[in-house]
Parts: structure tokens; sequence; C-alpha cells
């Protein structure tokens, strides 16, 4: 089902004003946090603050990645799909800001803490492994790189399916008590999954029906 | 000839929409939307100014004025928390899990009229109103460093009383070993009794309890107040425990009851987590949380992210005296 029959097109003009909101928007945040962070102006604990939002933004705008297929099929539009690379890199610069956060002002660069608690702390393991991903899907996110990968290029951006979960799981684990703010954060996530893992569900069961035609 | 109608979709029993959920699709939809999408908004820490800026200003406490003495062996260099921050960085899910949340919330919390009970094994059980709560004992200021679980510190100037003058009054029965305390229970004012997304999924009445001679030790306060003036509501109002050398939680908020027993009594967060939250909860550099470290803490005062505010923890928060009351413990197996 479609939201229209013709598919939704921008202009070039409107493209390119979303996209330098969109800039403008991420850089602007993260440029203030840190500027009112040094200033003092970031609340009772800056660095409590600082680590909020970066983490908190870095999930928003990976949530929003995960909108943007969905979108573009019901629409009908190719719209969206221009958006996916630069909020999926804006997700790993504030996901990157957020460790920065962590290391540099919460553990202050006492690297005894800092490998004892990046190694020993499992809810840091989870975290460290979805940013080492989505390190790994930014590093390859330059269109010549892309063709040159091929198909193994969508094999390996797939992973975002799984820094989803890993994303999450790092938050909730990060809180006193399992009620809290992330519940509604699993809750769009499994909503924004809900097709996908219908069509891989679907997609699975004629494949297993084919092999036993077979 | 006509084309004979095909559906494109094959639709059968199994897929009609059951009766009371298509009769409920707007509230459905309303409380899936509008809560998801209000938490998204919402302004998760308490960032000062520009981007929040419409948020409006509640009115701020106004703390009632006490008549205090300031012994000088409670009166440490250790440079103060500022007092806003002491009063909007804090942890009371009854009010709202994120840290200034309880500022926000708590407003309106009513203090007065107010009972807290001291009763059980005790040869004379107590009452104190309202009133009685600032007027009963003299008060004192005591300058303590307050550690959070969380590895995050203060310094706060407490007023209060020791608990042990109280309990001395209530004349406990030799066989009462363990001291349990009690916060109100009150849903209508505390919306984390009313909702579990707001108050963490806790079991409320938040309950907390120390062996009876911790509860004795001269360091042990019951606090009515802060910097000068009586509690805010976010921190505690209208009494409170504090015991320095433990972590934050054990020292309770807003205490309504007050009970002597035999038995070692249930504690909140141990209740909640055991492997996490010990029902001794001494401050201790050397056992960590199984999510964190315990080895250092940051210090609250002032400057932004470029402040050093990251110490050392020290066993028993600095508070060495209190060493006699483990001797013989191993304290990594009771922590």
């Amino acid at each position: 089902m479609t939201f229209r029959k013709k598919p939704f097109r921008l202009t070039l003009w409107q493209r390119r004003g979303l996209k330098a909101f969109i800039h403008i928007f991420a850089l602007g945040y993260i440029t203030w946090l840190f500027f009112a962070g040094v200033t003092d102006q970031l609340g009772p604990d800056p660095v409590n603050t600082l680590i909020n939002e970066t983490g908190t933004w870095a999930i928003h705008f990976l949530l929003l990645t995960l909108t943007l297929s969905p979108l573009a099929k019901w629409l009908p539009s190719p719209e969206p799909m221009h958006f996916r690379r630069m909020i999926g890199v804006y997700t790993f610069v504030y996901a990157f800001a957020h460790l920065f956060t962590y290391v540099f002002f919460e553990l202050q660069l006492d690297m005894a803490l800092v490998a004892s608690e990046l190694v020993s702390r499992p809810y840091i393991i989870v975290g460290m492994v979805a940013l080492f991903l989505l390190f790994a899907l930014t590093a390859t996110s330059f269109k010549r790189i892309q063709r040159i990968m091929g198909r193994k290029w969508q094999k390996l951006h797939n992973s975002i399916y799984l820094i989803l979960p890993l994303a999450l799981l790092h938050f909730s684990w990060s809180q006193k008590t399992f009620w809290q703010e992330p519940v509604w954060y699993w809750m769009i996530g499994l909503i924004l999954m809900s097709p996908r893992l219908k069509h891989w569900y679907v997609t699975y069961q004629k494949k297993s029906q084919k092999k036993s035609k077979d | 000839m006509p084309k004979p109608f095909k559906p494109s979709v094959k639709l059968n029993e199994s897929h009609v929409t059951d009766e009371s959920v298509y009769m409920n699709r707007r509230s459905l939809l309303k409380s899936m939307g509008f809560v998801g999408a209000s938490t998204l908004l919402a302004k998760s820490a308490g960032a000062a100014g520009w981007f929040w800026e419409d948020e409006e200003e509640k009115a701020a406490f106004k703390g009632k004025a006490l008549e205090f003495s300031q012994p000088p062996k409670f009166q440490i260099a250790e440079t103060r928390t500022p007092e806003d921050k002491v009063t909007s960085y804090n942890n009371f899910y009854e009010f709202g899990t994120s840290k200034d949340a309880p500022a926000q919330n708590a407003t309106e919390f009513q203090t007065n009229p107010w009972t807290l009970k001291i009763e059980g094994m005790v040869k004379n059980p107590i009452e104190l109103d309202h009133d009685a709560l600032t007027k009963r004992f003299p008060l004192e200021e005591r300058i303590y460093r307050l550690r959070c679980v969380e590895a995050w510190s203060m310094v706060v100037p407490w007023i209060g009383f020791e608990l042990g003058a109280l309990l001395k009054q209530a004349d406990p029965l030799m066989s009462a070993k363990y001291v349990a305390f009690e916060t109100l229970y009150d849903p209508k004012q505390m919306p984390g009794q009313r909702s579990r997304f707001t108050g963490g999924g806790i079991d409320y009445p938040y309950v907390e309890g120390l062996r009876i001679d911790e509860a004795m030790h001269p360091l042990t306060l019951m606090s009515v107040g802060l910097y000068g003036k009586t509690l805010p509501p976010q921190n505690g109002a209208p009494v409170r425990l504090v015991v320095p050398w433990k972590y934050g939680f054990k020292s309770i908020k807003s205490i309504v009851r007050i009970r002597l027993t035999d038995k070692k009594p249930p504690t909140t967060w141990n209740r909640l987590a055991a492997n996490e939250y010990g029902f001794y909860a001494n401050v201790n550099p050397n056992v960590s949380h199984p999510r964190w470290s315990q080895a250092s803490e940051r210090r609250i005062t002032t400057g932004g992210l470029l402040a050093r505010n990251r110490i050392d923890t020290q066993i028993f928060n600095g508070y060495s005296e209190v060493a006699p009351l483990y001797k013989d413990m191993d304290l990594a197996r009771y922590y």
C-alpha cells in the first residue's frame, strides 16, 4: 500500500535546502553542547548531560535512518534515500562524541580506568561493538568504495540491523532499572523493524518451501 | 466478457480486527503516538537556557530559615557543592527517574502536616509532627561528603539531629537489632508511585535499613534542612536520613516510619538487584559495582567539562571512625 500513486519528488533546491538544514542542526547542536559544556552551562553535571545528549541523539539519528526506506516505499518516493547516508554518518558522529565524552570527561583519561572499564563492563562492550560497526559503515560510505565493494557493500551495511539492538541494549543496560526511557526506544525500534522482520520471515518461508519441493 | 474480480489480498477470519480493539482504535493510537513522541521530544537532562528556554520556570522552593549550631568538627574545608546543584540534581524516583525530574515534579509536595512514627521494639513509641521535627532536638549543621553509588559525589551542609538521640528517647528493647525506615507512600502526590514508567519500576514504598549500632553512630544524621533552610521536597523534605559513609541510596528521604526489629529488614535496591546493591552499601573503592568501578568518583562542584573533578574514592567515604563497626567483617562479601 502506498500513500499516493505518483512518486513524490523534491526539486533540486528543496533537497539541498533540507540537507543544509540537517547539517546545520546536527553540527550546530553538537557544537553548542560542547561549548555549553566547557563553559559550565549544561546543568548541575555537564558531563552527565553531555553523555546523555550525545547518546540519545545518536539513537534518534539511528532510528531516523531506519525510517527512511519504509518511508520511501510508502510515499512512494526516491527522495528519503538521498538523506540516508548523511543521517547515518551523523549517527556515527554522535556515537563517537558519546565515547569521547566518556573517556575524556567522565573517566578523565585515567588510562588504567579506561582500560578496565572498556574491557570488563558488558554494557560498555556492547556499546563499543555497535560503535565499531558504525565506524565500518561510515568508512565505507563513499560512493567510490561502494562501487568497488559491489555486493559485499550491502552485506556489510545490513549490520545496521545488528547495531540497533546493540545500541538499545547498551542504553537499557546503562540504567539502574529496566522501566526507564529506553523502553520507548525499544518500542519505536520494534515498530520500525516489524515490516522488515515480516519480509525476512516470508522470504525464509518461500526458500524453505522451495527446498522441500526440490 | 467482463473480467472476474480477483482480490489482490486474500483475507480470512483471522485477519479481522477484534471488535474491542477496533472500538478503541483512537485511544490506542493516541497512547502509542503521543506518549512516544513526547518522550522523544522531552528534554532529557537539565541543560540550561538556549535550546529549551521556553520551558516554564517553576517557582523555586523557598525554605524556612532554621536555627542551628555549627560544631567546628563538621565544618570541613572541602569545596561545597553549590546550593542550586544540590537542589536540582537528585535521585528521588518517586518524582521521576531523571536527575532533574524531582526538582520539577515535587514543587507541590505537601510536607505539613506530617507524622514520623518510631515504633516496633521500643519501650516508648514516639510520634513527631511537622513542627517537632525541627523543634524537639537542637539542630546542628554538618558538612558531609555524599557519595552516590553512580560514582559521583557532592559536599553538602546538612542541618539536623543525630538519629541516636531520637532512638534513645524511644528506648529500644535489648532484643532490637535493626532499624527499618519507610518513605511516604502517596501515589496522588508522587507520580513515580502511580506509574512504573515514571518510577523506574521500583516496588513502593521505598524502604531502607541499618544495623542498630550503625543507626546509633554519632555520624548518622536525621536531616531536616540544608544550606541553612528547611529541606526542599526533592532533597527529601521534611525529614531524611543521612549516612555519610554509605552510598547515597541508603539515605532514605521523606521518612514516615522508623521501626525497630530483630530481623534484617528488606531494602529497596537490594530487593531490586541483590548482586549490585547490598544491605550494607558502605562506600568502598575496592568493591566495584558489577557495571562500573567504584575506585574513583567525580566531585560535583563548579566548572565545566574541563574541570578535573575525578578524585579517588576513600574507604567509608573518608569516615574512618566507623571502621570498628565492621571489624572482622569481609567487606567484599557484605557489600
